[in-house]
C-alpha cells in the first residue's frame, strides 16, 4: 500500500504533534492511527489519552482496510481548479467498530461507490505529507 | 432541585429585535447590530440604561467570511451600554449558548434584562471572494487546514455541506428516505418564506423544481442548503420579576436542553444518522411536564435540510428514521398542519441568521405578531439550533 501520485494541489493539513504520524507514516507506506497503550483503543482523531481508560497513546500500524461508511459525491468547484464530481467519504476502519477516517475515494467512478464497500488505503503524496485516500479492494494498484 | 427553582424558570424573554435582510446589505455589520439591538430593548419597553447584562455569539472573529463580524466590545460602544455582565464564546452549545450563559447570569442575580445578539455578514464576505465560501480559505492561501478542518479540507471537503451529505446519505440508506421525502424541507420553508416580509426568497418553490435542482454533495442540492446573508437578530431577556411590567407579556423559558458533540475536532460517533442532539432534546424534556404534543409549533434548525430532519427525532417529535416520512408532501408541517414548521422560512428561504432567527420567529409566534404566517392560538414553541453543538429551548406564552 505504498501507492504515490501525483495529484493536483490540495489545501494540506496542518501538522501537529498527535497528528504527525498519520500524515506521514505513508512514506513507509503504512497507515498509522492513534491507539491507548492500556485499553487497545484506536483514537480518531488523535487524542493524547484514551476517553476510556485514561491510557497514553501511541501512534499504531493497521491494516489500510476499510469499509465505506457513508459518502457523497461532491459536485459543487468550491475554489477554482477543483475537478468535480469526486467522492467525499467515511470509511470505517476494519479493525474497531465505528473508527471513521474521512478521505477521497479513488480508482472507480463515482457512481460506483456504495455503502458497505470494501476499500483499502493508497496515499497521495504532498511533500512529506501522505494523504490517505482509499480506492476497491479490488482495483488494481495506481501508480 | 425543585423545577420550580430551574435557572431557565427565573428569565423570560421580554422584547425581540431583527435588522432588515441583506444579500448583501447596504448597512455595514455594525449598523445591522445597532439597528437589532435597540428594536429588541424598544420592543420590551426598556432604555438603554436598564439593560446590564450583554452578550453574542460566538464574539468577534477574524475569519474573512462574515460568520461574526461583530464582536460585544464595538457593539456596547454604539449602544452606549454599560453592562454588569458580559459573556461571549465560540464553543459551548452551538448558536444557542449565548442564550444559556444570560440565563445563569440573570438567575444567578448578575444582572437583570440581558441584551443577546447574533451578526452575520457572510453575503457580504461572499460578494467579494470566493474565499468567503470556502472553510479554510482555499489552497491558494497559503495556510494549512487546522482543527477539524484539517480531517476534511484536505480532502476538497471545503464546506459543511459535504459533511452533512454523509449524514444525508447514510441516513437515506438506513431508512430508505428519499429525495422527495428530503425536499419537504425546503418546499415548505419557501412556503413559509412568501408570507414573512424579511425573508430573502420569497417566491414559490415546488418539489418538482426542487427534484431537478443542482446537486451541491449529494444528496444535497442547493435548496438543502441555507442561504447567506447580512443581518443581525437581537433577543432580550429579563428575570421573572422584572418582566411582568414590561410593554409586551414575557414570553417563559419553560425547559432548556444543551449538549455538546466534537464535530468541529473531525469526531464521529455513531453511524452518521443522528447526532448529539439528542442529549439536548432528552435534557430539555426532562425539565418539563409539557410533552412533544403540546407543542403548537416549531421552529428547528435547517443550516441543511437534513439537520431538521435530525433534530425533529431528537427532539421527540418523530420515531427514530420516521422524520422523512412524518414532513413528505408538507401537509404536517405546514400553518395548518399537527406541526408548523419554520414559518419564518427558516434559514433555507429567510436567511441565515444562524439560529437567532428561530427564536426570534418562536417569539413573533407566541406573541401572535407573525402576520399571514401566524399560527391560530399559538401557545408553546420548541426552538432548536446548532449542527455541531446542540442548544433547544421550549418556549410557552404566560
Amino acid at each position: 500500500m505504498t501507492e504515490t501520485s501525483h495529484a493536483p494541489s490540495r489545501q494540506l493539513p496542518a501538522v501537529e504533534k498527535e497528528t504527525l504520524s498519520f500524515w506521514t507514516a505513508g512514506a513507509e507506506g503504512r497507515l498509522q492511527i492513534c491507539r491507548c497503550e492500556g485499553c487497545g483503543r484506536y483514537l480518531h482523531p488523535p487524542l493524547p489519552r484514551c476517553p476510556d481508560c485514561g491510557g497514553d497513546t501511541s501512534p499504531s500500524t493497521v491494516s489500510g482496510r476499510a469499509r465505506v461508511a457513508t459518502f457523497t459525491v461532491n459536485h459543487q468547484p468550491w475554489v477554482p481548479g477543483l475537478a468535480v464530481p469526486f467522492v467525499f467519504a467515511a470509511v470505517e476502519l476494519v479493525e474497531q467498530p465505528e473508527l471513521y477516517v474521512f478521505t477521497n475515494i479513488i480508482g472507480c467512478p463515482v457512481d460506483d461507490v456504495r455503502i458497505g464497500m470494501a476499500v483499502k488505503v493508497a496515499f497521495e503524496q504532498h511533500g512529506d505529507i501522505f494523504l490517505p485516500m482509499f480506492q476497491p479492494l479490488g482495483a488494481a494498484d495506481a501508480s | 432541585m425543585p423545577a420550580k427553582a430551574y435557572p431557565e424558570k427565573q428569565v423570560c424573554i421580554t422584547g425581540v429585535g431583527q435588522s432588515a435582510v441583506g444579500r448583501p446589505s447596504s448597512q455595514s455589520a455594525l449598523r445591522l447590530t445597532v439597528d437589532a439591538c435597540l428594536t429588541a430593548i424598544a420592543d420590551a419597553g426598556l432604555s438603554i440604561s436598564d439593560i446590564d447584562g450583554f452578550t453574542t455569539y460566538l464574539g468577534y472573529s477574524p475569519d474573512g467570511g462574515g460568520i461574526s463580524p461583530v464582536g460585544a466590545p464595538e457593539a456596547m460602544l454604539a449602544l452606549g451600554l454599560q453592562p454588569t455582565w458580559i459573556g461571549a464564546s465560540t464553543e459551548g452549545h452551538a448558536h444557542m449558548g449565548a442564550i444559556i450563559g444570560a440565563i445563569q447570569a440573570i438567575a444567578s442575580g448578575l444582572c437583570r434584562h440581558v441584551l443577546i445578539f447574533r451578526t452575520v455578514a457572510q453575503a457580504s464576505a461572499r460578494a467579494k471572494t470566493w474565499h468567503a465560501a470556502v472553510l479554510g480559505g482555499g489552497p491558494e492561501k497559503g495556510a494549512p487546514a487546522r482543527g477539524g478542518n484539517a480531517w476534511t479540507v484536505p480532502f476538497n471537503a471545503f464546506s459543511p455541506a459535504n459533511i452533512y451529505a454523509l449524514y444525508a446519505q447514510a441516513y437515506f440508506a438506513k431508512y430508505g428516505a428519499t429525495s422527495e421525502q428530503l425536499g419537504a424541507i425546503a418546499v415548505n420553508s419557501r412556503r413559509m418564506a412568501a408570507l414573512n416580509p424579511n425573508a430573502i426568497y420569497r417566491n414559490p418553490l415546488t418539489i418538482e423544481e426542487y427534484l431537478s435542482s443542482r446537486m451541491i454533495s449529494s444528496p444535497l442540492r442547493i435548496y438543502d442548503c441555507d442561504t447567506h446573508i447580512d443581518g443581525s437578530t437581537a433577543i432580550l431577556l429579563s428575570h421573572r420579576d422584572c418582566a411582568r411590567d414590561l410593554a409586551r407579556p414575557p414570553i417563559e423559558i419553560e425547559a432548556m436542553g444543551m449538549a455538546i458533540g466534537a464535530f468541529g475536532f473531525g469526531w464521529h460517533g455513531g453511524d452518521f444518522t443522528s447526532m448529539p442532539s439528542d442529549r439536548a432534546g432528552a435534557m430539555m424534556w426532562s425539565r418539563t411536564d409539557l410533552k412533544p404534543a403540546d407543542v403548537d409549533v416549531a421552529q428547528i434548525y435547517d443550516g441543511f435540510s437534513i439537520l431538521t430532519l435530525l433534530w425533529l427525532e431528537s427532539l421527540g417529535f418523530c420515531g427514530r428514521g420516521e422524520a422523512a416520512a412524518f414532513v413528505e408532501g408538507g401537509a404536517r408541517i405546514g400553518l395548518d398542519g399537527e406541526l408548523p414548521l419554520n414559518t419564518s422560512g427558516g434559514q433555507l428561504s429567510a436567511g441565515r441568521f444562524h439560529g437567532y432567527g428561530h427564536t426570534y420567529e418562536a417569539c413573533l409566534q407566541l406573541w401572535g405578531r407573525a402576520g399571514e404566517r401566524q399560527v391560530r392560538d399559538a401557545r408553546v414553541c420548541a426552538v432548536s439550533n446548532g449542527g455541531f453543538g446542540y442548544g433547544a429551548l421550549l418556549l410557552k406564552r404566560s
